[in-house]
């Protein structure tokens, strides 16, 4: 079956992409660039660089834009999906949706009206079990924006690694808050994953946050050899 | 022993993470053991007597479970506890002689239970997410413990430990597992 993977460049979409591919053939990545910084469904910091993820993992990138109006832009993620169907031939879409029942559904019936296959590889995994997957299976994930409390500017940039994944399980159960970031309180950029063939390395940053709300915008990057 | 039955049309699929996995993390944190099967290795492995069997979904492309149903019929006469989850519920009211008719569901819709039972011990109504593309009519031997707007939300056989519920328990609503594991381990 050939799958197009809604693609964001966060760990979640590309874990979900990783899945996908060890069961089926992704044959694009399909990205909605949205004008809208408050958008529900796909605000991202850094998606405009999903086309040099594409490019470190060979899989092509199919990229939409959006003016991210909160009910048009699901019309907006049905032309895209509608104009991949047509490019590339695929038979179904796969999501990084963890719990988000908005996202998942709204997703699930475009993908039904299209008579497309709708996959959520990650749907209510156990978290835990699926951060210590990313860290130990190869990739490398930075926090790309951080958006609730005890959040700051400190945790910009870094990358996941064991330590900050024990700081993060700290950190969820004395806030409540989701160990991986489902709710929104922080978001991910990936730089390397098993799959990629080459790497992305950041050259230059731009990096701000108050009152716990940051992003981390990578102004520069490149591929090296892995 | 706990069977968490596969319905998906192919065995290892991608979709076993959506439909079956967190069914298995439910079974997994009420702390009891389990196996997984496919439905099309059940001619080789299946429950008996006095083993539970948890039939999970699948994705709304996906309905050969419905044209494999008969693979299912040992249900009717083998002493097992058995809950199935929206296309394990459509399995359950096929083979009971229940009519299946399209009705295509995505979203969080209010259930009302309309029976007192222990699976929804303690609940009288509460938000639950449906995926489906199929109703049915209750068969016979069964009552309808729960309505929506929509239909049919939960059933039970007559006289033995047989639930099925037409929305997905896994997506907030863990309870309704927990409880059928209760009542498994009560009988």
């Amino acid at each position: 079956m050939k799958l197009g993977v809604l693609f964001s460049g966060g760990k979640d979409s590309v874990y979900a992409c990783f899945m996908a591919m060890q069961k089926e053939e992704v044959s694009c990545l399909i990205t909605i660039v949205s004008k809208n910084k408050e958008s529900y469904m796909f605000h991202t910091p850094n998606i405009n660089l999903a086309a040099l993820q594409s490019e470190a993992c060979g899989i092509p990138l199919f990229e939409y834009e959006t003016e991210g109006e909160k009910e048009d832009e699901l019309e907006d993620l049905k032309s895209a999906i509608i104009l991949a169907r047509e490019s590339y031939g695929i038979d179904g879409i796969v999501t990084g949706a963890i719990m988000s029942v908005y996202q998942a559904s709204r997703i699930q019936r475009i993908c039904s009206e299209l008579d497309l296959w709708c996959f959520n590889p990650l749907w209510y995994v156990n978290q835990n079990e699926y951060m210590v997957s990313v860290v130990k299976s190869g990739f490398d994930v930075r926090i790309s924006g951080v958006f609730s409390y005890p959040f700051d500017e400190s945790w910009l940039g870094r990358s996941i690694d064991e330590k900050i994944l024990q700081e993060l399980k700290i950190l969820s159960e004395k806030y409540k808050i989701t160990l991986t970031g489902e709710g929104g309180e922080f978001e991910t950029f990936v730089c390397d994953a098993p799959f990629f063939r080459k790497k992305i390395v950041i050259d230059n940053y731009e990096s701000s946050c108050t009152n716990h709300n940051g992003t981390f915008i990578i102004l520069k990057a490149h591929l090296e050899e892995k | 022993m706990i069977y968490i039955c596969d319905l998906c049309g192919e065995p290892d699929s991608l979709s076993y993470y959506e439909y079956v996995k967190p069914i298995e993390e439910i079974v997994k944190s009420f702390g009891r053991e389990f196996k997984t099967i496919h439905y099309t290795a059940l001619s080789k492995n299946k429950p008996e007597k006095n083993d539970s069997f948890i039939l999970c979904g699948t994705a709304l492309m996906d309905n050969k479970f419905l044209e494999d149903s008969d693979k299912f019929r040992f249900i009717m006469d083998t002493e097992i506890s058995v809950l199935g989850v929206c296309a394990g519920v459509q399995v359950i009211a096929k083979i009971f002689g229940g009519n299946i008719s399209l009705n295509r569901k995505i979203g969080m819709t209010k259930v009302i239970k309309t029976e007192d039972d222990p699976l929804f011990e303690g609940k009288s109504e509460f938000e639950a997410y449906e995926l489906h593309n199929n109703s049915f009519d209750a068969p016979d031997d069964f009552i309808i413990l729960a309505r929506s707007e929509s239909g049919v939300q939960a059933i039970k056989h007559k006289k033995r430990v047989i639930y099925g519920v037409v929305f997905h328990p896994e997506v907030r609503n863990e309870w309704v597992v927990c409880n059928f594991l209760k009542i498994y381990g009560t009988v």
